[in-house]
């Protein structure tokens, strides 16, 4: 072996161990459970299909799956729309802008159970000041946690409050938009509107596209807020998330070969709705210099 | 004309302005609430109307939350929850800021065969959810005995994570090779470039690596809880849940106040890194 091929192996050594033990022998190990019984307490037993072909049968796991469709629906769309408009907003090279940026970026600092605990206390039924605000303006106040019409858009609306990380990915991405695209266009005499239109947004699609799919991948596991703030996923189960039961089954039913199972049909559905989200962007990312 | 156009973007400006003074009341709203009921006497924090700013500002609010249950048995100070997240932070950093730097320079800087595979394998790792991989990895700790310890929650740390090692490649690749070579001829060993020559001007790059874990090791929520038992080791995010069911008819000022005093930290930590933080993004060129 060549000196400098050694050297270059002791340097990328940490990652041969951690990409081996964190990622290949789980994925591995996850797909093999995935066909077992196996309850971490005794030894694998080989079960063939048998954890897909009942998933299919369980009415738990079709809720759940109903219950994340429905909310990601919601979240990713709104959320995508709210981060790219306030960084085309913080992008007009207003004054105080490392001001207004700190405040939308605030949110996404806020650890879990502070956040969930506040937002129970926004969204309570009766002295939540949502819907204080709500009835002074004459518009109905509904029963945010305990209706299950609207626990999910709630949670969506939570999430919205987090939008500023991707925010900065934005505005990261909005640094490289050449200027002289901008004046070029103001000498055509294009309004704000269809400069953004023309100019901005075909500049910042390849974000948008990487922004998109890693909001696939995150909203899909939603876990934590709910897990918190609406205890086995009520009211009547309209919060149960895909994550929640998957986590249920491995840690508190021992079922880990279900779970296992439930991990790869995810990431089949990640795996689906990525490719569909690259297709579907062929036409309208536009790549730099190609 | 010239004129009517700088108007025309006075005006702009002005709608500018105030659509993101009514989206930044939306957004501090929450937090300039749970502060505020942080500071309230306990039987305002139910009054209707709701107040926003308390009709006097318990400041022992703070204190209290502190030394809360103090009198019952199995109580755990507060700020032992504290320390552990501390704790878990520091030792999480260390390993990030190390082995990513280590290994992302074999990735931007050095030839060897196999590394533009398993960067393209690295990369794609990014797609897999954690549930997939939580079961195995469970069972690998177990195995070794570390459930209940923090071990689990540190020790991967040291072996590199995709995200860091993507970002502090991109970032040294922009380091001119011409460096490299002079020092090189100059004798230096690829030790010496790499500790003497590349990690000097990546500082901004690895300040950023060191700032997400620690915000992600302060917020983490569903690492302590899968692997966490004794109430002994919990963290602040795991502790406050624990906080919250335990005080029968939840003591809401209490609650906030514990909970701004978990907040503020990494309120602080971000505004005066703020500048790196946004940089660090922009240099990993995720635009394709």
């Amino acid at each position: 072996m060549k000196p400098q091929t050694r050297t270059a192996l002791l340097f990328a050594s940490p990652w041969f161990i951690g990409f081996s033990l964190f990622l290949a022998y789980p994925v591995v190990a996850s797909l093999y459970y995935s066909m077992c019984d196996y309850s971490v307490l005794r030894p694998p037993v080989w079960v063939g299909m048998h954890n897909f072909r009942n998933l299919m049968k369980d009415e738990v796991f079709w809720i759940s799956l109903k219950n994340t469709a429905i909310y990601a629906g919601m979240a990713l769309p709104l959320g995508m729309a709210t981060a790219i408009a306030l960084a085309l907003l913080l992008n007009t090279k207003v004054r105080g802008m490392t001001i207004y940026r700190t405040i939308f970026f605030l949110p996404s600092l806020v650890p879990t159970i502070p956040l969930a605990v506040l937002w129970l206390w926004v969204f309570n039924g009766e002295h939540g000041i949502l819907n204080e605000v709500l009835r002074r303006v004459g518009l109905p106040a509904p029963n945010w946690l305990s209706d299950t019409a609207w626990s999910k858009p709630a949670l969506a609306l939570m999430a919205l409050w987090g939008a500023g990380n991707a925010m900065v990915i934005y505005l990261a991405g909005l640094q490289d938009v050449p200027t002289e695209m901008y004046e070029a266009a103001e000498l055509d005499g294009a309004g704000w509107w269809a400069r953004t239109r023309n100019v901005t947004l075909p500049f910042l699609s390849p974000v948008i596209l990487f922004n998109g799919i890693m909001g696939i991948i995150g909203t899909l596991q939603v876990f934590a807020e709910p897990y918190v703030m609406f205890p086995g996923g009520s009211p009547a189960r309209s919060t149960y998330f895909y994550t929640m039961y998957l986590f249920d089954n491995a840690f508190i039913y021992h079922k880990m070969g279900y779970a296992c199972a439930m991990g790869w049909i995810m990431f089949l559905i990640i795996l689906v709705l990525t490719l569909v989200a690259l297709r579907v962007s062929e036409k309208h990312v536009h790549y730099q210099g190609g | 004309m010239a004129r009517s156009t700088d108007q025309r973007r006075q005006r702009h400006q002005w709608l500018v302005h105030l659509v993101l003074l009514v989206l930044s009341a939306a957004f501090l709203f929450p937090l300039v609430w749970l502060v505020s009921t942080a500071l309230k006497p306990i039987e305002e924090t139910m009054r209707q109307p709701p107040t926003i700013i308390p009709s006097s500002f318990q400041w022992h609010n703070f204190r209290d939350a502190f030394v809360y249950g103090s009198d019952k048995l199995g109580y755990i100070p507060f700020l032992v929850y504290g320390r552990n997240t501390l704790l878990l932070c520091i030792l999480g950093v260390a390993g990030v800021v190390v082995s990513n730097s280590l290994v992302a320079y074999a990735f931007a800087r050095l030839k060897w065969p196999g590394r533009d595979i398993l960067f393209a394998a690295t990369l794609a790792t990014m797609m897999i959810p954690f549930p997939v991989l939580m079961v195995p990895i469970y069972g690998f700790w177990r195995s070794l005995g570390w459930i209940g310890t923090f071990k689990p929650l540190w020790v991967p740390a040291w072996f590199g994570n995709a995200f860091s090692i993507f970002l502090l490649r991109q970032f040294f690749r922009t380091i001119p090779f011409e460096l490299s070579e002079a020092a090189r001829i100059d004798g230096c060993s690829e030790w010496g470039i790499f500790r003497q020559v590349v990690l000097p001007l990546a500082k901004p790059a690895l300040a950023v690596v060191a700032l997400f874990h620690f915000m992600y090791t302060w917020r983490d929520f569903l690492g302590p809880l899968i692997y966490l038992m004794d109430q002994r080791t919990f963290t602040l995010s795991l502790g406050l849940q624990f906080y919250q069911s335990q005080h029968g008819g939840t003591q809401w000022h209490l609650l906030m106040a514990a909970s701004t005093i978990v907040v503020a930290p990494v309120i602080v930590l971000f505004f005066f890194t703020q500048r790196q933080f946004i940089q660090g993004i922009a240099v990993t060129g995720i635009k394709g």
